[in-house]
């Protein structure tokens, strides 16, 4: 049965990459931006889901992680002469103006360099919880931009990056999402990822059973962030700019939104989130426009977008408390046998 | 030979003393059991023996190892489990991921073989799972097992919290009032399970119970709390007969 189960996996891989290589080849550069961004929300989403919603620790530093990597995987792959063009207020210290490195490795420095200041700031900010642990990520994550904003000479301050190179294609950003789901699925499966969901479930509990809280929040806490940082780098590259500003509180709402119109919890839920927010936030573009209808023109409010997302979020919140699958997930033998135990409790 | 003693070991909360002066030997292959009045303070010295608290003042030894103020995870990796008073189950997780959780502490692999599923970890997981499979036949709830933890019926939900605890391999086991809110029939059920897992698993037992018929029948010594001092300590057969002890629990006989 499992081995059943992993020709399958195997083979909608594979449908899943005739499918891009089509997509790749036939869908206009706009489409192809939104098919992108959907995968890089599924990567984000899934890294903060393992720290949300798997190991219960309520963080908003997410915006901070992905800037860390951003900016990390940008100024790796940008070529020296694109460096001095950039930096004309203040030039670029020294050993970085010469660095260049592939996509690949850049994109991995970016993620490792995010564990790291996760690492860092998980040390004192772990020891918190709820609300408290919710405040000290998002503080940590302005800090971040406010340092970022003044260090001029290594990130360029409020002038941001430009003309990033841009090498995110369906390939870089698909493939990184299905490692990413890979990966985590398969910590959450684990021994590991039964620790974190007991911490989640009653931390005093788990620690009569010898499970180190601090390790084990740590360990969700910085395998998260690797993957942020590795999302913000891909986003950097797949949008050719990045600033300051682009990684305000908003950034980290969006993918909170994303993991709990899914499910808190649940990997297939927040998949599928990813790709409606992402989707819906281009297709209610018109909201934000002048609708032209018959002779009358309404007057277009820039930002009722975000009113509908976030009157939704309220109807998800009052109604649905556990998101489109709860903590239900996508398996194989749910497909098969819908009304089975295993779809119920997501088994293999 | 002693497992476990404590020496003077006392927990004041402010101004509060919940614990004072408490002397605790706990005999290996023994029931011991603790009782006392609501509020006595009995919770607080198990709280105090698994680390969650570090007592005021005083020393706890396990055989001869001083554990006083270490934390409860690594005390648990020393051969201590326990249940709660509440029982404390990981709800939404099911039957056998509560058992499963309870290994997790042995487990040799970091989380790099686990996330990449490398030989090592899949072969430890394999006995894991074994184990926890036995364990769940063991203690009757393999039919369960696939179950949410949560939608047992109260008494298997105790048992479970047992199964748990098992599962961490102790060599001493903390029972929090196991046979709270039971009837007689499942009380005396317990009682029977209780000593069949301590012969089957060689344990050291020492229990919080209300429940006298409990308590009389299956412990080798008692020790008897009341606001945090230790009023008596015996026999079941000498603290039945004891005044103190009767004192604390129907009130002082006034003079006619």
């Amino acid at each position: 049965m499992k081995n059943k189960n992993r020709i399958l996996t195997i083979i909608s891989l594979v449908v899943l990459a005739v499918i891009l290589y089509y997509t790749n080849k036939g869908v206009d550069s706009y489409k192809l931006r939104i098919l992108n961004l959907c995968a890089i929300y599924t990567i984000l989403g899934v890294s903060m889901n393992l720290i949300n919603g798997f190991t219960g620790q309520f963080s908003l530093g997410h915006a901070g992680f992905m800037a860390v990597g951003a900016y990390t995987t940008s100024l790796l792959i940008m070529p020296a002469d694109i460096k001095v063009e950039n930096f004309f207020l203040k030039p670029i210290i020294s050993p970085l103006a010469n660095i260049h490195l592939p996509f690949l490795p850049a994109l991995i420095a970016g993620g490792l360099l995010a564990a790291g200041a996760a690492f860092l700031i998980g040390y004192p900010v772990l020891r918190l919880k709820g609300d408290y642990l919710a405040i000290a990520t998002l503080g940590f994550s302005e800090i971040i931009r406010i340092i970022f904003t003044n260090t001029q000479s290594i990130t360029n301050g409020s002038l941001g990056l430009k003309s990033i190179p841009n090498y995110t294609n369906l390939w870089w950003s698909f493939g990184l999402a299905a490692f990413t789901i890979i990966i985590i699925v398969s910590l959450i499966r684990s021994s590991y990822g039964r620790a974190f969901k007991a911490i989640r479930e009653d931390e005093i509990a788990a620690e009569s059973m010898g499970i180190n809280l601090f390790k084990h929040k740590m360990w969700s806490f910085v395998i998260g962030a690797f993957f942020a940082g590795v999302g913000g780098g891909l986003l950097a590259s797949l949008i050719g700019a990045i600033d300051p500003l682009m990684f305000r509180f908003f950034l980290t709402y969006n993918i909170l939104l994303i993991i709990v119109l899914g499910g808190l919890g649940s990997i297939t839920g927040t998949v599928i989130a990813s790709f409606i927010v992402t989707i819906a936030t281009e297709g209610l573009r018109f909201l934000d426009e002048s609708i032209n209808i018959g002779e009358y023109t309404i007057q277009g409010i820039p930002g009722l977008r975000m009113v509908v997302f976030s009157v939704l979020l309220m109807i998800v919140i009052i109604f649905f408390r556990n998101g489109l699958m709860g903590k239900k997930e996508f398996s194989w033998a749910s497909l098969r046998n819908p009304f089975s135990k295993a779809s119920k409790m997501g088994g293999k | 030979m002693d497992i476990l003693r404590t020496e003077n070991v006392t927990m004041k909360f402010g101004g509060v003393t919940a614990v004072s002066n408490f002397n605790l030997k706990l005999q290996q292959g023994k029931i011991t059991a603790l009782i006392g009045p609501n509020g006595a303070g009995k919770t607080t010295a198990f709280n105090v023996l698994t680390g969650v608290y570090t007592p005021t003042i005083g020393k706890i030894y396990l055989k001869d190892a001083d554990i006083t103020g270490i934390r409860p995870d690594k005390i648990t990796a020393l051969g201590i489990a326990r249940t709660f008073q509440n029982i404390r189950l990981f709800n939404d997780l099911s039957v056998l991921d509560n058992v499963l959780v309870g290994n997790h502490l042995h487990l040799k692999s970091n989380i790099l073989d686990a996330a990449l599923r490398l030989p090592k970890y899949n072969k430890e997981d394999k006995i894991i799972q074994d184990r926890s499979l036995e364990l769940l036949n063991k203690v009757g709830l393999y039919d369960f097992k696939d179950e949410k933890a949560s939608s047992l019926p109260y008494g298997m939900q105790r048992r479970l919290e047992i199964a748990r605890a098992l599962a961490t391999d102790p060599g001493l086991l903390l029972l929090d009032e196991p046979a709270a809110g039971m009837n007689p029939k499942e009380s005396y059920d317990l009682t029977s399970f209780i000593l069949s897992i301590r012969d089957e698993y060689k344990l050291t037992i020492f229990m919080i119970e209300h429940h006298m018929q409990v308590v009389m029948d299956i412990s080798d010594k008692i020790y008897v709390f009341d606001y945090g001092i230790t009023i008596a300590e015996g026999t079941p057969n000498q603290i039945q007969n004891d005044k103190k002890v009767i004192e604390a629990y129907l009130g002082v006989e006034e003079d006619a």
